[in-house]
């Protein structure tokens, strides 16, 4: 064979390129990587120069800005990480040396405003006009659920930012949609036993619920929850996001005998409906409960959250057990100046398991990256060793609980919180199907 | 099932609620009766005047220097966005009205933001109107209850001003036709600045005197202008009258509403105000004003 190449005019290394070729094929089938290399989604065209782009959407405006901005600050230094083969990203993703697959990381940021259409829109620019090869963002699970329906449509994978509705990976899920932080049902799980141990059974709850998707979910998994324990729900006060004032809301629930206020509510609106709890005196009538906690809630009260329970993903503090949060939490700080909330683990994590996964697929091919994630793989994070599940994408992971520090504990202006127990994910999380994922198809 | 003290709690919580609207729309509504413009930057003067409150309170930690400061503070911007800008518009279409006040409100919630960031910022009330008073029929915030009264106060000052002074005179004279006014000799531009000046001071002056209830975020002024249009179209556009029974009439919207079902509390603000429109097209106390 080679003397007929050699007589139909080859090139000494246009020989050499074939046999290297011809060699490469003959290993094909151990490498994933090659294995479709047909268009799909932005892949190739996205990646075919020596860079890489991501979309970002995150409110940076309305009820959820300032969690979005904190959500901003963990994937640009998680890019920044990426890009120069940062100690921390390569303890979570060891193949990662200089960008994701040798690609520098470029992106884009968008304010959704955490509305769905807002965000479905940049993304969709992002997609079409710079091929994005991953698009990313959240702070409201309606926003979540929206972006996972458009990375299906686009075949572009969606790393998913913060999103606390059942729905997310639920009936909602899709193939293309990845979560890290877990459901509104699990964090429910984890704080349902605390407040049974801490406030008894058959006691009355009151509920503020944000009047979306992740608000539904939330009261929904807590009543069901505590229902178990035999408490009551007396109210329920639904109210439209980014609400000016709570103050009927809260007269029905400082007239409802309630026990408890339970305040789903999230990013701004927790924190004016807890500052008015206080100023119509609901708080000193009834104990509240932060079932899904809110980064900056603490502080922005102004110590409103003393001695209150609430699930989070993510508390500082935990870099004494964790060596992970504690690079995190250093270089975090070195840049932005303050202690990270989990807006900015969340971000963080989620892409750097990304990257991870497109280095063990060995492509940015969305159906081999995928497939990657379903392996199921245990991967570090900043708060131990946690998976993705196949079925429906789901990160398995812990919850931790934490409850409000009194002033005079505070070790320092940012020690807002005792960590009270971190509960492993596996015994907390719901099965698979449990909210009816059926994720579509690969291509 | 009603319980009476639930309803009785929520008319006395829609008083207060339609008080602080009843101050926001009267200033965007002399602005409009005057002038003929409809400042779609009053949202933000609101909010500025929260913040500039807020800058006050930090240096002095007195909360009446932080209302003056927050309303001299937004009646300056008010009277030199006049000056600078809203001058040139007077004879322009509404659109083009709308469009430059709706970016100006764009631009200085951006500012805000750039300067304070997205986080929320507190202001304490006073000392003597903090906690919570025992009406008999329920307890409420004792700084709410001071809001009712300090807007109380506040609603009377523009009243004298408007109907009791040669100001005001002139002022609802220009309303009815500032051709004529221009022709007596008075110069109704410059009391077109004073107008713009107090409405936007009316709004600042609800920012600051708001702050203690909310948390003061860049956005504030964007809820609050929607419920401010409502009450004005409510009211009457141009009716400062109007303004104060809109007012009242939204809050209590709002709050009875929510004693049933508060997702449909701005349902039926809407309602109401389709309902207005649909009857008197006018205004519930409106006058043709200016054309």
């Amino acid at each position: 064979m080679t003397d007929q190449l050699i007589r139909r005019g080859l090139s000494r290394r246009g020989l050499l390129q074939t046999t290297a070729g011809l060699i490469g094929g003959s290993v094909l089938p151990a490498m994933p990587a090659f294995a479709e290399d047909k268009p799909i989604g932005s892949y190739p065209a996205g990646v075919s120069g020596s860079t890489a782009f991501i979309g970002i959407s995150v409110p940076r405006t309305g009820t959820y800005a300032v969690q979005g901005e904190d959500e901003l600050k963990g994937y640009q230094l998680a890019i920044e990480h990426i890009n120069s083969g940062h100690d921390l990203i390569k303890k979570i993703s060891p193949k990662t040396s200089k960008g994701v697959l040798g690609k520098e990381l470029k992106f884009g940021v968008a304010d959704s405003a955490a509305k769905p259409n807002e965000a479905v829109q940049a993304q969709q620019r992002f997609i079409s006009e710079n091929k994005a090869i991953m698009i990313t963002g959240g702070t409201s699970s309606a926003v979540a659920v929206a972006l996972n329906k458009l990375a299906q449509r686009e075949k572009v994978i969606f790393v998913c930012g913060i999103s606390g509705s059942n729905d997310t990976t639920g009936k909602d899920c899709v193939r293309y949609g990845f979560r890290q932080n877990f459901f509104g049902q699990t964090a429910a799980a984890a704080i349902g036993p605390v407040m049974v141990r801490e406030f008894g059974k058959g006691k009355k709850a009151a509920y503020l619920t944000p009047d979306y998707t992740y608000g539904h979910t939330v009261t929904k998994s807590m009543q069901d929850f505590l229902a178990t324990a035999g408490w009551t729900t007396v109210t329920n006060q639904v109210a439209p996001l980014g609400a000016p004032d709570y103050s009927s809301y809260l007269l029905n629930v400082a007239n409802s005998g309630a026990d408890v206020l339970i305040n789903v509510n999230w990013g701004h609106d927790a924190v004016l409906s807890t500052q008015q709890a206080k100023q119509f005196g609901v708080l000193d009538k009834m104990k509240l409960v932060v079932p899904y906690q809110v980064p900056f809630i603490a502080r922005e009260t102004g110590g409103l959250m003393q001695g209150v329970y609430a699930a989070t993903d993510y508390w500082w503090t935990i870099e004494d057990k964790f060596p992970l949060a504690k690079m995190f939490n250093e270089a975090f700080e070195k840049k932005y100046g303050y202690k990270p909330e989990w807006g900015a683990e969340n971000a963080y994590v989620s892409f750097a398991h990304w990257a991870h996964m497109c280095e063990q697929a060995g492509s940015f091919n969305p159906p081999d990256v995928i497939k990657a994630y379903e392996k199921g793989e245990t991967l570090p994070s900043l708060v131990g060793d946690v998976h993705y599940r196949p079925e429906d994408h789901q990160c398995v992971r812990p919850v931790l609980i934490v409850k409000g520090k009194q002033q005079k504990d505070m070790k320092n202006k940012e020690d807002w919180y005792d960590v009270v127990e971190i509960v492993p994910g596996e015994g907390l999380m719901q099965k698979p199907d449990a909210f009816g994922c059926h994720p579509g198809d690969y291509s | 099932m009603i319980s009476w003290p639930n309803l009785v709690s929520q008319l006395f919580n829609g008083l207060a609620l339609g008080a602080l609207l009843a101050l926001i729309s009267s200033g965007l509504t002399i602005i409009y009766g005057t002038l003929g413009v409809l400042n779609l930057a009053h949202g933000a003067m609101f909010m500025i005047g929260g913040y500039a409150g807020f800058v006050a309170y930090q240096y002095t930690e007195s909360f009446i220097i932080a209302v003056i400061a927050g309303s001299l503070f937004v009646m300056l911007l008010g009277v030199a966005m006049e000056r600078v800008i809203i001058r040139h518009f007077y004879h322009r279409p509404h659109e083009d009205q709308l469009l430059v006040t709706f970016g100006l409100g764009i631009c200085f919630v951006e500012i805000i933001r750039l300067i304070f960031s997205s986080q929320s910022q507190l202001v304490p009330p006073p000392a003597i109107f903090q906690g919570i008073t025992n009406l008999g029929f329920m307890f409420y915030p004792t700084y709410r209850l001071a809001v009712v009264g300090i807007v109380a106060i506040a609603l009377g000052a523009l009243f004298i001003i408007l109907y009791r002074t040669r100001l005001g005179m002139i002022v609802r004279a220009g309303i009815e036709d500032s051709v004529m006014v221009d022709s007596l000799g008075i110069n109704v531009y410059r009391v077109f600045m004073v107008v713009f000046g107090i409405g936007a001071m009316a709004a600042g002056f609800a920012g600051i005197v708001n702050a203690p209830v909310v948390s003061l975020t860049p956005g504030i002024g964007d809820d609050i202008l929607v419920q401010t249009f409502v009450v004005v179209v409510i009211g009457g556009v141009g009716s400062f009258p109007g303004a104060i029974l809109g007012g009242l009439i939204a809050g209590e919207i709002i709050s009875v509403t929510s004693m049933f079902n508060p997702g449909y509390a701005y349902v039926m603000l809407f309602a109401a105000m389709t309902l207005v429109l649909v009857v008197r097209p006018h205004g519930l106390l409106g006058v043709q004003g200016r054309e």
